[in-house]
């Protein structure tokens, strides 16, 4: 397989003394789009968050084993939260742009990280326009409150936002599942754009979206990965029976 | 049947009757306020009476100009505003934002317990307390001064501002606050230019209505002004409030009479001020809700 950019080795997380997450062993690769899928309360949307340490947010989380993401453990105690959260960037479930206008949404995130000086920054909210195929629809309206725009011009923002950071890793938690089906393909293509330069982790509850769009699916159940492998195979042929009936849709 | 539906009806109809009520209320107050008062502007011109120095009601001839007493209020308000308003906003982003759960109660409680506290006995502490320290800190005379009154309506006009301010805050959705930590914003960086942006309306309205409860307040003000009606030129010096200046005479006047119908006079001015500040505050209230 291709390079990492995040390996997992016995990872398991606790909410106070509730386990959500039981030894994961995860290797992601570079520039490909990683789908986890499960049922609801499988842990998938927690594995995302540790991917950026946004459980940190939640009180009484607790983790063991380690979780390296471009060779770094990011759980180690002197681990560059910012930092780690520039590389790391995330899309929501339901798009939450900030309640400014298009412009200083994107521009938020060069103030914070004081990236680049207020000379480019025209050009890069342009480029991060472009590359979610939004500039055409809203370079006339860059000072427009963000949220007057649809939800899927506000998700494409999100991501625009996201963008604008440079990261290398793209996590997104379910985030189709505000759109109707049109926006979800349009986001899905945009998806396969975006995976020529960056890393993607997708969480997913619609397993055809994870079929149609991801290059590599990894099914999760009770807190365990039940199964990891090329998404083709993973969906023509499951080595384990849960993950057989789960997505010929017997439960979940 | 028939008797649910008229029960209905009449039900319908004394709900609706008892909403009007507090608009009819205030219609009426105003109405009463302006019979009372409004001659006095047939003896004085409005100009004079808003704008001339001189506050004698009761020599021979009587002056009223009540410019030094809208000053009086207007330093005493602008410093007490001064002084709660980045306290009050800075506590209510403490206690949304960043204070752990046991914190925030007790501060709350403390909060609604500041509020609850009659406003003769800030003034009665105000007195003993206060008065004192300003006269020896700055070598004064008296204590008596606008800033002692500022001092004490700041410790009224705070628990407004606190807690409508911090229910504009923790009103926010938790999405923008999660959007901006997983971008790599700090905790600071995530409260002022996301949180308190979201939240301006409802902390403008906060500061309006604590403004509101500042200018309205007669009793702590008028215990540590010292009540002199001189156009004051410092906050050192001591002020009379419009108030003050109603509380403190009206039982001194003939009713009907000329000071009697001067003193209603500040009354409308007074209930136009606050009825402008509280348009305001309400006007950025809603906006918040949108």
């Amino acid at each position: 397989m291709d390079k990492h950019v995040i390996e997992t080795r016995q990872l398991s997380l606790f909410y106070g003394a509730f386990q959500a997450l039981t030894n994961i062993d995860l290797n992601i690769g570079e520039r490909r789009i990683t789908a986890l899928i499960g049922p609801s309360g499988c842990g998938k949307s927690t594995l995302v968050r540790v991917f950026n340490r946004m459980n940190d947010l939640i009180e009484g989380v607790s983790v063991t084993g380690s979780v390296v993401v471009q060779g770094e453990n990011i759980y180690k105690p002197d681990t560059d939260l910012i930092t780690l959260r520039r590389k790391v960037g995330m899309v929501f479930q339901r798009p939450n742009p900030f309640p400014l206008s298009v412009y200083k949404n994107i521009t938020f995130g060069l103030e914070i990280h004081r990236k680049g000086s207020n000379v480019e920054f025209p050009n890069i909210v342009e480029q991060s326009l472009r590359n979610v195929l939004l500039w055409d629809d809203l370079k006339d309206r860059l000072e427009d409150s963000a949220m007057r725009l649809t939800l899927e011009q506000q998700q494409r923002l999100c991501i625009a936002r996201v963008l604008a950071m440079k990261p290398q890793i793209i996590l997104m938690d379910e985030p189709c599942s505000a759109l109707d089906p049109i926006a979800t393909l349009k986001i899905e293509e945009l998806m396969q754009q975006l995976k020529k330069e960056y890393t993607i982790v997708i969480v997913t509850h619609n397993m055809q979206q994870a079929a149609r769009a991801s290059d590599f699916t990894a099914f999760l159940y009770l807190g365990q990965v039940i199964e990891y492998g090329e998404t083709k195979r993973i969906f023509a042929a499951p080595t384990e029976k849960q993950t057989e009936d789960y997505i010929t849709g017997r439960f979940g | 049947m028939r008797f649910r539906k008229a029960k209905e009806f009449v039900i319908e109809r004394l709900i609706y009757l008892s909403g009007f009520m507090s608009i009819v209320f205030v219609v009426l107050i105003f109405a009463f306020l302006l019979k009372e008062g409004l001659s006095m502007f047939w003896r004085v011109p409005i100009s004079d009476f808003l704008f001339a120095r001189n506050w004698y009601p009761i020599s021979d001839p009587p002056q009223f100009g009540i410019l030094p007493l809208i000053l009086g209020s207007i330093f005493v308000t602008a410093g007490a505003g001064v002084i709660s308003i980045p306290i009050g906003i800075g506590s209510a982003l403490f206690i949304a934002e960043i204070a752990p759960r046991r914190t925030k109660e007790v501060l709350k409680a403390g909060i609604e317990l500041l509020a609850a506290i009659p406003s003769v006995v800030i003034g009665f502490i105000g007195m003993v307390t206060l008065v004192p320290l300003i006269k020896n800190l700055f070598d004064l005379s008296t204590g008596l001064t606008a800033l002692t009154g500022s001092i004490t309506l700041a410790f009224m006009a705070m628990p407004t501002i606190v807690s409508i301010a911090e229910d504009a805050i923790t009103a926010v959705p938790r999405q923008y606050r999660e959007a901006a930590v997983a971008m790599g914003a700090t905790k600071w960086q995530t409260t002022w230019r996301i949180v308190a942006y979201a939240a301006r309306p409802g902390m403008v309205a906060a500061i309006m209505l604590g403004i509101g409860r500042v200018i309205g307040e007669t009793m702590a003000v008028m215990m540590v002004t010292g009540n002199a009606a001189l156009i004051p030129h410092s906050m050192l010096q001591p002020v009379r409030t419009l108030t003050a200046t109603i509380a403190a005479e009206m039982g001194e006047t003939v009713q009907g009479g000329e000071h009697y119908a001067a003193l209603f006079a500040i009354g409308i001015v007074l209930f136009i001020v606050t009825f402008l500040i509280n348009g305001v505050a309400d006007v950025y209230l809603h906006k918040t809700k949108k």
